[in-house]
């Protein structure tokens, strides 16, 4: 059988801010074709590791290594480009090009609009006019514009309604799955989790603690995860309740 | 005792070390924007709607700043000249003041205030809300697409601002000096042109193209650095604009020695 090319391998990775050490050893390898969910709460470096692997901070040390350069990212927020219209955003790597058929772009963005669920009509609208829900789907309209190998999905139902994070997360599933892409989502949101991942890790105290399959999650006996998932205030994990 | 000056010391020592670390990383800043002016991609449309952001829409309050300028100039001239019955310095003092002094400075604050605050505000806010972390993720660099484009309109942008406010600024002079003063129109005209020397001019737009790059680099530099949240935002707008301010003043008096010091 033909073993899967490792897409994202994180090495030893450590980041420090100041005296804080918010990664300490990180290491997780995700396959070609595979969705990763890191889970963790505030403050355990999900961020900090996703800042990482998108190159907009750079670790103090370990490596971190991507099979390729075509990624798609989804922001929590999904930090769509004000000044620009909706189509405009969603084929914004098309139109940097040199001598772009804006006409070509805009027909490629309101296809890939389509596939997130939005109609031909939102495509002239400013982000401004949209709801939280929408930002997201043209956010991962965006993502998905350039038929990535890896997708980042940062928070992805953060600050939605549980139906539209049903959406969101099916849209996810679907569009990771149509394009054969490798994802890796940070989240805390375990509903989402469950649906979106094919592995979990879970990242405390800078290190990665626990790896394992949906199924593996509900089995596991490491009391940190048992925590997490169970949502509960006792337990082995103590949140910071004041700022360091 | 002692410990009021250690605590006094350290405090001294945390300001000296916090402002060599901002100036710093303001020039890391500046050579960066420089270096990507001459490498491509270029973003030629953004440079174009920059320009005409910066150029054309600051134009009625430079022209509203200038006019008023020359007017105050020629009364507070003849006012001072009248004495020693010098009447025929105003518009020599106004031609001089408006082209080497008042349009440059008045210009650059003027902008400083409405483009410097926008520009921290706008790149600011993308900050915040990772819209410049998503640049990044889209195969574009932050600093030429949104940087270099705002830096190079400001730094062309500005010289013709303020060669308009020359002439602006000099027929508000003309104005007051004619109906206030009773100058005749036309001997004040070709006393004004014999005064003219292309270096009045070239100095006040050679001001004018450092001022606007001041005011973008800073503009751009406080908002790209910015965090937060909404607060931060502010905190960028209100330094950008004093900084620019401040810088505008030092750097004019720089320039002045520079140009007309024999």
């Amino acid at each position: 059988m033909k073993e899967k090319q490792v897409k994202i391998s994180l090495s030893h990775v450590a980041k420090a801010f100041g005296k804080k050490q918010v990664l300490k050893d990180v290491n997780l390898d995700v396959y070609e074709g595979e969705s990763v969910v890191i889970i963790g709460g505030s403050g355990s470096g999900k961020s900090v590791t996703l800042k990482c692997l998108l190159g907009l901070t750079e670790p103090d040390k370990g490596k971190i290594k991507m099979a390729t350069e075509n990624i798609g990212m989804l922001f929590q927020g999904a930090a769509l480009f004000d000044s620009l219209t909706v189509w405009e955003n969603v084929a914004f790597v098309m139109l940097q090009k040199k001598h772009a058929d804006r006409t070509a772009a805009k027909k490629l963005a309101i296809q890939k609009l389509a596939q997130v669920g939005l109609k031909p009509e939102v495509a002239d609208a400013y982000p401004a006019d949209l709801s939280g829900g929408m930002k997201k789907r043209v956010g991962l309209a965006r993502a998905i514009a350039t038929n990535p190998e890896i997708i980042f999905f940062d928070e992805p139902t953060t600050g939605l309604d549980p139906i539209m994070s049903d959406v969101i997360n099916d849209l996810i599933v679907d569009c990771v799955k149509k394009l054969g892409a490798t994802a890796l989502t940070i989240t805390h949101d375990m509903n989402s989790a469950r649906k979106i991942a094919d592995r979990i890790a879970m990242l405390y105290d800078g290190e990665i603690i626990w790896v394992g399959t949906v199924d593996e999650l509900d089995k596991t006996k490491n009391p940190y995860v048992r925590q997490f998932v169970a949502g509960s205030a006792k337990g082995p994990i103590q949140m910071e309740v004041k700022a360091e | 005792m002692l410990n009021r000056f250690f605590s006094f010391i350290n405090a001294l020592g945390r300001f000296v070390i916090s402002f060599f670390r901002a100036s710093g990383d303001l020039i890391l800043f500046t050579a960066q924007t420089l270096l990507y002016v001459f490498k491509a991609p270029f973003y030629i449309g953004e440079t174009i709607r920059m320009s005409i952001e910066i150029g054309f829409y600051s134009l009625p309050v430079v022209a509203l700043t200038t006019v008023f300028s020359g007017m105050v100039i020629a009364i507070q001239t003849y006012e001072a000249v009248s004495k020693f019955s010098a009447e025929g310095a105003v518009s020599m003092v106004v031609l001089v003041a408006v082209t080497r002094e008042l349009a440059p400075v008045m210009a650059a604050l003027m902008v400083a205030g409405r483009i410097g605050a926008a520009m921290a505000a706008e790149i600011g806010t993308m900050r915040v809300t990772e819209q410049i972390d998503a640049l990044s993720t889209l195969r574009t660099n932050p600093v030429q697409y949104l940087i270099v484009p705002r830096v190079v309109a400001g730094t062309l942008m500005m010289p013709l601002l303020v060669l308009i406010g020359d002439i602006i600024g000099v027929c508000g002079g003309y104005l007051v000096g004619v109906t206030k003063m009773d100058f005749n129109a036309t001997t004040y005209l070709v006393n004004t042109w014999n005064t003219l020397k292309a270096m009045d001019i070239i100095s006040g737009m050679t001001k004018a193209a450092v001022f606007g790059f001041i005011i973008t680099v800073l503009g751009c530099y406080q908002g790209f650095k910015s965090k937060g949240g909404a607060q931060g935002v502010g905190q960028a707008t209100t330094n950008a604009v004093v900084s620019s301010s401040i810088l505008i003043l030092i750097f004019n008096y720089l320039l002045t020695e520079l140009f007309f010091k024999m």
